[in-house]
């Protein structure tokens, strides 16, 4: 049986010898692997791409105290994105899977439709679930918008949930059970995560301090964004950066949520504010990618 | 020569439900006279036929030339410019004209330039595009093979890069992924690849094999599973019976909507603890996919059981302030306003206490953790919760009722307290989306709005409940009613078009009054002199509107009637009340006399003005169960 890391090891692999570039998870809080600058700013503009990497993705209102078998604040996404997409891109997805050990003549595949749409993002995508035996293995997107923007090369989208996966493969009831190395359960090394962090939060974030670490945070988007027009170097300038403040927003967003700070009348806002941010940054992007070229 | 066609369009998987729609408008296919028989799998959009000619034949086409008077240079320079022989040119009156043959053209080429359109013309819910950005072709989903075949011929074209041919692919897993096939071959060849075209077997397939397994058939499942798999194949599955403990509800949700398997039932009503899959390949010996299946639901199941326990910390009763922070509508305000609305409007439909309760209790369950994570069960859910609770019979159930109908098949809540929150709740809906703006249009209805009404007609009417239509509905919202009072007595109870017309022209008090007349007009129909007398009344209504006469008191001035039919045909309605409409009849012998005697129309005003007044005062009398001039009569049809 392979342990949660062979499994990773191997669709890195997999993915590398593909083409795919091997990046590292993104070092700013993210709700998603789609929300790392490598899937939300790389799949504008003409410049084909390739990459897959493993992200940490929270997600605190979905925190369980770890006292849920299936239900996690943080848990890991392997995401793969193929720019454009090629042609047998399901077939090259299947052979990940049996990559991995899954011997499909023995399983039930079925790709049921489940499109995809990011509000705060302004993003879209069609695609399916994949099923497996009855369990949704992994998200399959083709992006059709992104950041406002229609995109002018679809990209595929293929999500991985880690952990779901692998509890599959090792056949156990609770990704706390899963054997993420030889003599370490996922347990071992997530449980206090996922504990200490469902009490901050929803028992101890200080609310009236993530709501102004929101408008700091957005302040400095703002500002950013308001500099480009002057700035004559464009290609020093710092989008990358002001991109990180979106997603420092959208966390203290998701933060402010799940700890039921925001009401009805200011949840629209609230996700227009940051979706404005995403947009505006994602058009900063797309003017240096054209001037820079 | 008569030849065979076949187009295959391979796709990625199209979504289940919109299947249906897209083989209904291949059917129409032009495919040059010949008739297109069509089916379907996730993966591919098929279109046989047979009997297509090789080439459509030659014909003639007459060709206007010069006029006469520009000379015979001219026609011959017409000639000339058409390809003909100059000996060809006749002259047609003022002009010159020839006949041009216009050769036949290939079959082939038609279909290669017509059907390439006629894919992508196709009409889908939402498409994507996958190449060449966004002006590139559109479709449900990226198109990766084609087979286009006339006879042995490919009929050659491209889509989106991709070039027709006679390659097609088996099931992803099982089958080849490179299939040279023929006309003939093609199905056969797909069966050995563990594809089943016919949507027809496959759906036998499944309906046969589930029955065996001893599931209960659920159409709309079974339908959706006849378009998501190619080679369809039932297994049984087991849970542990512990889980029985929970609400048979929520189990059945979970195994229907979740996980797209049939229940099994130990006895009618009683679920068993197993379920039936349908796999889309050929077998599982090994158990693995039974064994992963089992596995799935017992984390779905473990779910619902912790939601159970963690929404019991919380009565409902204790939720009701949560719901301000639930929103109904963005100008609408939360829930918690819409339960007080709702509360309001139970009393004001003269609702009783527990009525009263359970509109104050109906939408607490949306702040569950089992209604946030099955919302198909909301209402449900709360109904359950209520029973847990402790709160009396007819509140839990009227909780548990107040969403239904949800289709127009879905029966109204069955007790007195659920049909009022459940006529309560869609009426404050449907007022309050009126009051903002949001009416449907068209094909757009976001708030189900059109559903809402309906349920609030079938309600009243299957409820027999006794209120007044403009009690309940005024201005907009009350013409939006009268098109869905239209559309019940109709389509769903199949009363027939101009008697619905006709009974609802003479306006609407209660919707049991609408039912109980259209019974009478329905009963009254097909007795003899019946459809005579309808004419008669059209004749009268005819003869009103030309001579534009619209008193709506007309008064008869008896010492001016006619001896004779007009005196008798007075009498006989003055005699008659005709409460009850079989009497009506009877009228038909005084009525025919009448018009065959009686002029209406005469110089003198006066009695002209008092024979419409009689006629008028009599139309009124005998319409307030029906208008008959909206009746259809046998003598119209044939027209």
């Amino acid at each position: 049986m392979d342990t949660y890391q062979d499994t990773i090891f191997k669709l890195k692999r997999y993915w590398a010898e593909r083409g795919c570039i091997i990046q590292e998870p993104y070092d700013v809080e993210v709700g998603a692997g789609t929300m790392a600058p490598e899937t939300f700013l790389r799949v504008l503009g003409p410049k084909p791409y390739r990459v897959a990497y493993v992200q940490p993705s929270r997600r605190p209102a979905d925190g369980r105290y770890g006292e849920n078998p299936n239900r996690l604040y943080k848990h890991q996404q392997l995401q793969v994105i193929l720019k454009p997409t090629p042609n047998d891109v399901i077939d090259q997805y299947l052979g990940s899977l049996e990559a991995i050990g899954i011997d499909l003549a023995k399983h039930d595949l079925k790709l049921e439709e489940d499109n995809w749409e990011s509000p705060t993002l302004g993003a879209w995508g069609i695609g399916w679930q994949v099923m497996l035996d009855g369990l949704e293995v992994t998200q399959f997107t083709y992006f059709q918008q992104c950041g406002g923007f229609d995109l002018e090369l679809v990209p595929a989208e293929i999500t991985y949930g880690l952990e779901r996966l692998v509890a599959f493969l090792q056949g156990v009831d609770s990704v706390f059970d899963i054997t993420w190395a030889p003599g370490f359960k996922y347990s071992d090394v997530r449980f206090a995560d996922e504990l200490q962090s469902s009490v901050y939060n929803f028992e101890m974030a200080n609310v009236d301090r993530l709501w102004r670490l929101l408008g700091e945070y957005e302040a400095e988007c703002k500002g950013l964004i308001e500099a480009y027009s002057k700035y004559t170097e464009k290609h020093r300038f710092p989008v990358l950066p002001a991109y990180e403040q979106v997603l420092k927003c959208s966390n203290l967003f998701n933060l402010l949520d799940a700890r039921g700070a925001i009401s009805v009348t200011e949840r629209v806002g609230v996700i227009k504010r940051v979706r404005d941010l995403a947009v505006g940054t994602a058009r900063l992007w797309a003017d240096q990618q054209e001037a820079t070229a | 020569m008569s030849l065979d066609f076949l187009l295959e369009v391979g796709t990625e998987e199209i979504p289940h439900w919109m299947i249906p729609g897209a083989l209904a408008q291949l059917q129409k296919l032009d495919l040059l006279g010949a008739t297109p028989r069509v089916d379907a799998t996730p993966r591919r959009l098929v279109v046989h036929a047979s009997g297509l000619p090789d080439r459509t034949p030659d014909r003639e086409e007459t060709v206007k030339g010069p006029p006469v008077s520009s000379g015979e240079k001219a026609a011959a320079g017409f000639a000339r410019k058409q390809g003909v022989d100059t000996s060809e040119v006749r002259v047609n009156g003022n002009y010159y004209e020839l006949n041009k043959r216009i050769p036949g053209q290939l079959a082939v080429d038609l279909l290669a330039a017509s059907v390439p359109s006629a894919i992508l013309g196709l009409q889908w819910p939402k498409t994507m595009y996958w190449t060449g950005g966004k002006t590139g072709p559109r479709f449900i989903r990226p198109i990766r093979w084609i087979v286009a075949l006339l006879g042995d011929q490919i009929i050659p074209f491209e889509i989106a890069g991709v070039k027709s041919g006679n390659i097609t692919r088996g099931h992803r897993i099982l089958g080849s992924s490179s299939i040279p096939v023929a006309t003939a071959s093609y199905e056969a060849e797909l069966r050995k690849n563990f594809v089943i075209l016919s949507s027809h077997e496959r759906r036998h397939k499944i309906e046969t094999e589930v029955s065996k397994l001893d599931a209960k058939i659920d159409a709309d499942l079974l339908e959706t599973l006849t378009f998501i798999t190619e080679y369809p194949t039932a297994i049984r599955g087991d849970f542990d019976p512990a889980y029985l403990e929970l609400p048979a509800e929520v189990l059945t949700t979970v195994m229907r909507h979740h996980q797209k398997y049939f229940a099994v039932e130990s006895a009618p009503g009683k679920l068993a603890p197993h379920f039936v899959a349908v796999m889309n390949t050929s077998g599982d010996p090994e158990g693995i996919v039974k064994r992963g299946n089992e596995r799935v639901l017992r984390a779905r199941f473990n779910d619902a059981r912790f939601f159970w326990n963690v929404d019991q910390q919380k009565k409902l009763v204790d939720r009701g302030d949560d719901l301000a922070h639930v929103t109904f509508q963005a100008k609408l305000g939360t829930y918690l306003e819409k339960t007080n609305r709702v509360v309001q409007l139970v009393k004001e439909l003269g609702g009783n206490a527990h009525a009263q309760r359970a509109a104050e209790l109906c939408k607490c369950d949306l702040t569950t953790e089992m209604v946030k994570e099955f919302t198909d069960l909301q209402g449900i859910v709360g109904g359950l919760y209520a029973k847990a609770q402790g709160e009396p019979e007819p509140v839990w159930r009227a909780i548990y009722q107040h969403y239904q109908p949800l289709s127009m098949e879905d029966s109204i809540p069955t007790t007195p307290e659920g049909q009022i929150v459940a006529l309560a709740d869609k009426l404050d809906t449907l007022r309050g989306c009126f009051s903002v703006g949001l009416i449907p249009s068209g094909s757009k209805d976001p708030f189900a709005l059109r559903r809402a009404a309906q349920g609030v007609v079938k309600i009243l009417v299957e409820g027999r409940l006794v209120y007044y239509l403009d009690q309940l509905v005024s201005g907009e919202l009350r013409e939006f009613f009268m098109e869905r009072i239209q559309h019940y007595f109709r389509e769903v109870r199949g009363y027939k078009y101009d008697e619905v017309n006709a009974v609802l022209k003479v306006g609407v008090s209660t919707l049991k009054d609408v039912e109980d007349r259209l019974n009478l007009l329905a009963k009254v129909r097909p007795t003899p002199n019946f459809e005579a007398l309808a004419a008669s009344f059209k004749r009268i209504n005819n003869i009103l509107k030309q001579a534009d006469f619209a008193e709506t008191h007309p008064v008869v001035d008896v010492g001016m009637l006619e001896q004779g039919p007009e005196q008798e045909l007075h009498e006989a309605y003055e005699q008659r009340e005709f409460g009850s409409l079989d009497k009506v009849a009877e009228l038909r012998p005084y009525l025919d006399r009448y018009f065959d005697t009686v002029m209406v129309n005469v110089a003198d005003q006066n009695v002209r003005r008092n024979r419409l007044s009689m006629l008028g005062h009599m139309l009124r009398k005998f319409s307030t169960i029906a208008d008959f001039s909206e009746i259809v009569t046998s003598g119209e049809q044939k027209q």
